[in-house]
């Protein structure tokens, strides 16, 4: 099945080769962007972030849980319009606790490991957005949609 | 002089790499004493400022990787190269690139008539020649139209053929570039093509010479006068004379065919000594290049020119693919018009014949081993037709093609598909079917008594207006097949049809006769005298092409119908006998069950299948393909797996299909829009869909897998784009 294999692989490259994604939350409807470093687990089941529980974005997500994550690899070059991919998450997003707080922080670590000062402050929260669906475009405009099993 | 051109005596052999090969010999031969065409190069960093600063590097990007190459069909590869050289068209050169282009180029030509010829950098240092992948133009006057196709040229960097060639050619839109070579026209009374060494014996040299232009010659719509030599001497060891009759010469701003006069077709082109002087030109090219060269020459007068010089090269080879054929495809003009004779005046004559002989023949007194040698036979048949449907109608389509071409360079549309609208109109015979068929359909719609019978099946209560009709329209379409299904044999499917084609809102092609109209006269108002006699003819032919494409499908349907009622005959007499025969079984099984009473079919596969994707997760959400037919459609997708789909096809409902043959277009009238795998814009799909305005995505891989029946599909025809699943638009 060539479409599920390619958009594994893209979904791979993007969380190997990318630091950086767009979170997307809202507050009374109003879209709220928020730049994030990100680790993605193997499975493509969970996208993790960090952030500390005064930001703007996390009240958003506590309020709505639902949220999205935009991934890319642009260059803002001209090769773009051939090789850029980017992949939209939609899902949920929660703060973790306890073991599965320690699970996590190991995936985030292991790809951020400057940020563990950051990681370790009281105020810092790691979320967890169990991601239910992918949309990934490739080639410019060709949108093919990955569901995620729960 | 500035440095975005190079004179001749300017380039050295540093230069080798940026002006390309074409350029670099002149300079070679110029200094080596030959006699050459005054000559300005330009080297690619023109073409480079003019596809950065135009933002045209972009669009070729995003022309290119509309989808994977792997996935495209030539006829895709035509559709985006015409695209980009649209592009090339419609964008200037900036002021700041005139002004380095103009001076020169004035000084060196003011009114004299040049060549604008392809030069890219690194052609000839590929092993194999890809001499005729980039383009040439011939005879352009002033400074204006020099610049226009030096364009042209440029864009050719991305022609079809180039495109097919990518991978030996090492296309890269961030790296390649083309250098043009502006050359004095000479117009020789005169010329050829001079082979250092015969290609097959090495110790020959061979001489073609024509009268007139050698462009004739190259493109082999003149047969040449022929001599072989000995390599070592230049003793003539034979002169195979050609049947001369025509010679293409320069008239009012163009070339064109004319016939030749009685006393030259009587003497060859040249005398012994100037075979002989020809002979030492291409011994002169070879010390020069220190290999055996390919020499084009021409006699103004008494004087020789030499044109170009290339090595000789083993050809492009054509390996384990198409490609080679797909190259032979590009005709011209002239050789169009006799393959259009040809299919007119005796392919088509000879189909119906064939069908017509088919048909008479009764199949009933057959035994069954000679019905089997009747299906093998007419099996033979279809393939014989098939293989001249590939040789003579297929590259009759370049047709098209090459109006469509003609037609951007002088109207320079923002549309590159904008010359279909005046192929349109063409009286092609699915059109005609269907107006039949509508006939049928508007008595069913006023008549619900009739259409009671219909939906029963019975033939006896029709009334005799509507019974005379149907005979009618049996008689000229009942023949028609689809995959295996024929009108005449299964008239319970026509009704079917029938019925649901009442069910909605009469077919209103608009009407574009006007607008036909208007655009034909702005095309032909940019051509005068001789040429404009040209103009209509290309025109008369790009019609003939455009109408050809659909309607030889409904001869070779014809040869079909008579193979499937042979085919059918075998399988009602297998199924009277009680033994298993699928329905759709091939010709080739039935033939040989007929005759071997042990033969056992294999089970057929389902060809039902659920969208496969679906069941991983993966779903296509918004698919790339080729925009087709402008339009935007909304509606429930009908995927066409196997021939009963099509007739459970809802009116409004978007038709998702392999590809749209022929003897199936008359379920098009009842599409709001149509998805189709295969990819082009002249396909008889797009021609169709364009005929009734209907929005039309071509060359989607996977159409039929990756949309499932009932589907929420939305067609967008302007982009070629498919979005499945809910949209906002209406």
């Amino acid at each position: 099945m060539k479409e599920k294999e390619q958009i594994e692989r893209i979904l791979q490259d993007l969380f190997s080769s990318q630091k950086l994604a767009v979170l997307g939350t809202h507050q009374a409807g109003q879209p709220y962007g928020s730049l994030v470093a990100f680790a993605g687990t193997r499975d493509f089941k969970n996208l993790i972030f960090a952030t500390t529980r005064v930001t703007r974005k996390f009240a958003n997500l506590k309020a709505d849980s639902r949220v999205s994550m935009v991934l890319d690899n642009r260059s803002n070059r001209v090769a773009d319009f051939r090789k850029a991919v980017a992949a939209t998450a939609l899902g949920q997003a929660k703060e973790t606790k306890g073991k599965e707080r320690k699970k996590f922080v190991k995936i985030y670590l292991a790809k951020h490991p400057h940020l563990r000062e950051f990681v370790s402050s009281p105020t810092c929260a790691l979320v967890r957005i169990r991601v239910e669906v992918y949309y990934v475009v490739w080639r410019f405009q060709n949108v093919f949609e990955l569901k995620v099993r729960p | 002089m500035t440095p975005y051109t190079l004179s001749l005596p300017e380039i050295k052999s540093e230069d080798h790499p940026r002006v390309g090969g074409k350029g670099f010999a002149l300079a070679v031969m110029a200094r080596g004493g030959l006699q050459v065409p005054p000559a300005l190069c330009i080297p690619p960093e023109a073409y480079l400022e003019f596809v950065t600063s135009t933002g045209i590097r972009e669009k070729i990007l995003m022309e290119l990787d509309r989808k994977a190459f792997e996935d495209m069909r030539w006829e895709e590869i035509w559709d985006t190269s015409l695209r980009i050289r649209n592009a090339f068209l419609q964008i200037a050169i900036p002021e700041s690139l005139r002004e380095k282009l103009i001076p020169p180029l004035e000084a060196m030509f003011s009114r004299k008539a040049v060549a604008v010829r392809s030069s890219a950098p690194g052609e000839d240092s590929a092993k194999t020649s890809f001499a005729g992948l980039h383009e040439s133009y011939i005879h352009i006057l002033g400074t204006e139209a020099i610049l226009e196709h030096i364009r042209l040229v440029w864009a050719s960097l991305w022609s079809d053929r180039a495109l097919l060639y990518r991978k030996e050619l090492g296309l890269d839109v961030e790296k390649s570039t083309m250098a043009v070579l502006v050359q004095e026209m000479i117009s020789g009374e005169r010329s050829g093509v001079a082979f250092g060494r015969n290609p097959l014996d090495s110790n020959q040299a061979v001489i073609e010479a024509v009268y007139g232009l050698n462009q004739a010659l190259v493109d082999g719509t003149v047969e040449p006068d022929r001599w072989f030599l000995k390599r070592e001497t230049g003793d003539i060891i034979s002169h195979h004379p050609a049947h001369r009759e025509k010679t293409l010469v320069y008239l009012a701003g163009g070339v064109r065919l004319e016939p030749l006069p009685l006393e030259k077709q009587s003497t060859p082109p040249l005398g012994s000594s100037e075979v002989g002087e020809v002979f030492g030109l291409s011994r002169k090219a070879e010390t020069l290049f220190g290999s055996p060269q390919d020499v084009e020459w021409t006699y103004r007068g008494d004087l020789l020119f030499t044109l170009q010089s290339r090595p000789i090269t083993a050809g492009v080879s054509d390996g384990e693919d198409n490609r080679s054929w797909y190259l032979s495809l590009h005709r011209s003009f002239e050789n169009l018009k006799s393959l259009r004779l040809n299919i007119e005046k005796e392919i088509i004559p000879q189909m119906l014949e064939e069908a017509g002989r088919m048909a008479q023949i009764d199949l009933a007194p057959f035994s069954d081993r000679e019905l089997a040698g009747e299906i093998e036979r007419r099996l033979q048949i279809g393939k014989k037709w098939d293989d001249r449907y590939k040789e003579y109608c297929i590259p009759f389509a370049h047709g098209m093609r090459l109006f469509g071409q003609v037609f951007n360079d002088v109207l320079k549309p923002e549309d590159p598909f904008e010359f279909m609208d005046l192929l349109r109109g063409a009286e092609m015979i699915s059109l005609q079917r269907n107006r039949m068929l509508e006939n049928l359909v508007r008595r069913v719609r006023r008549n619900p008594r009739l259409a009671e019978s219909l939906r029963r099946g019975h033939r006896k209560a029709m009334t005799p207006e509507f019974g005379k009709a149907l005979e009618s329209f049996l008689a000229k379409f009942g023949d028609q097949t689809w995959s295996k299904t024929r009108f005449d044999r299964d008239p319970k499917a026509l009704f079917a049809l029938l019925l649901n084609m009442a069910s909605r809102e009469p077919i209103r092609r608009g009407s574009v006769e006007k607008d036909r109209k208007a655009l034909e006269k702005k095309f032909l108002s940019r051509f005068d005298g001789e040429e404009k006699i040209f103009a209509s003819e290309l025109l008369d032919l790009g019609r003939a092409s455009y109408r050809l494409r659909d309607d030889d499908n409904i001869y070779m349907g014809k040869i079909q119908a008579q193979i499937v009622a042979a085919v059918e005959e075998g399988k009602k007499r297998l199924r009277r006998k009680e033994r298993f025969c699928p329905a759709q079984a091939e010709g080739q099984d039935v033939a040989r069950a007929l005759r071997d009473a042990r033969f056992v079919f294999k089970k057929p596969v389902s060809s039902r299948m659920k969208p496969e994707k679906e069941k991983e997760g993966v779903r296509g959400r918004q698919l790339v393909g080729q925009p087709a037919g402008p339009g935007i459609a909304v509606g429930k997708a009908r995927v066409i797996l196997r021939p009963e789909d099509l007739f459970a096809f809802k009116p409004g409902e978007i038709l998702v299909c392999d590809a749209i043959e022929p003897n199936m277009t008359f379920v098009v009238p009842l599409a709001a829009g149509i998805v189709e795998r295969r990819g082009g814009m002249l396909i008889h799909g797009a021609i169709i869909a364009r005929e009734y305005g209907i929005p039309c995505v071509t060359g989607i891989p996977d159409a039929t897998s990756l949309i499932s029946n009932g589907t929420r599909v939305t067609v967008d025809g302007f982009l070629g784009i498919v979005i499945i699943g809910e949209t906002s638009l209406p």
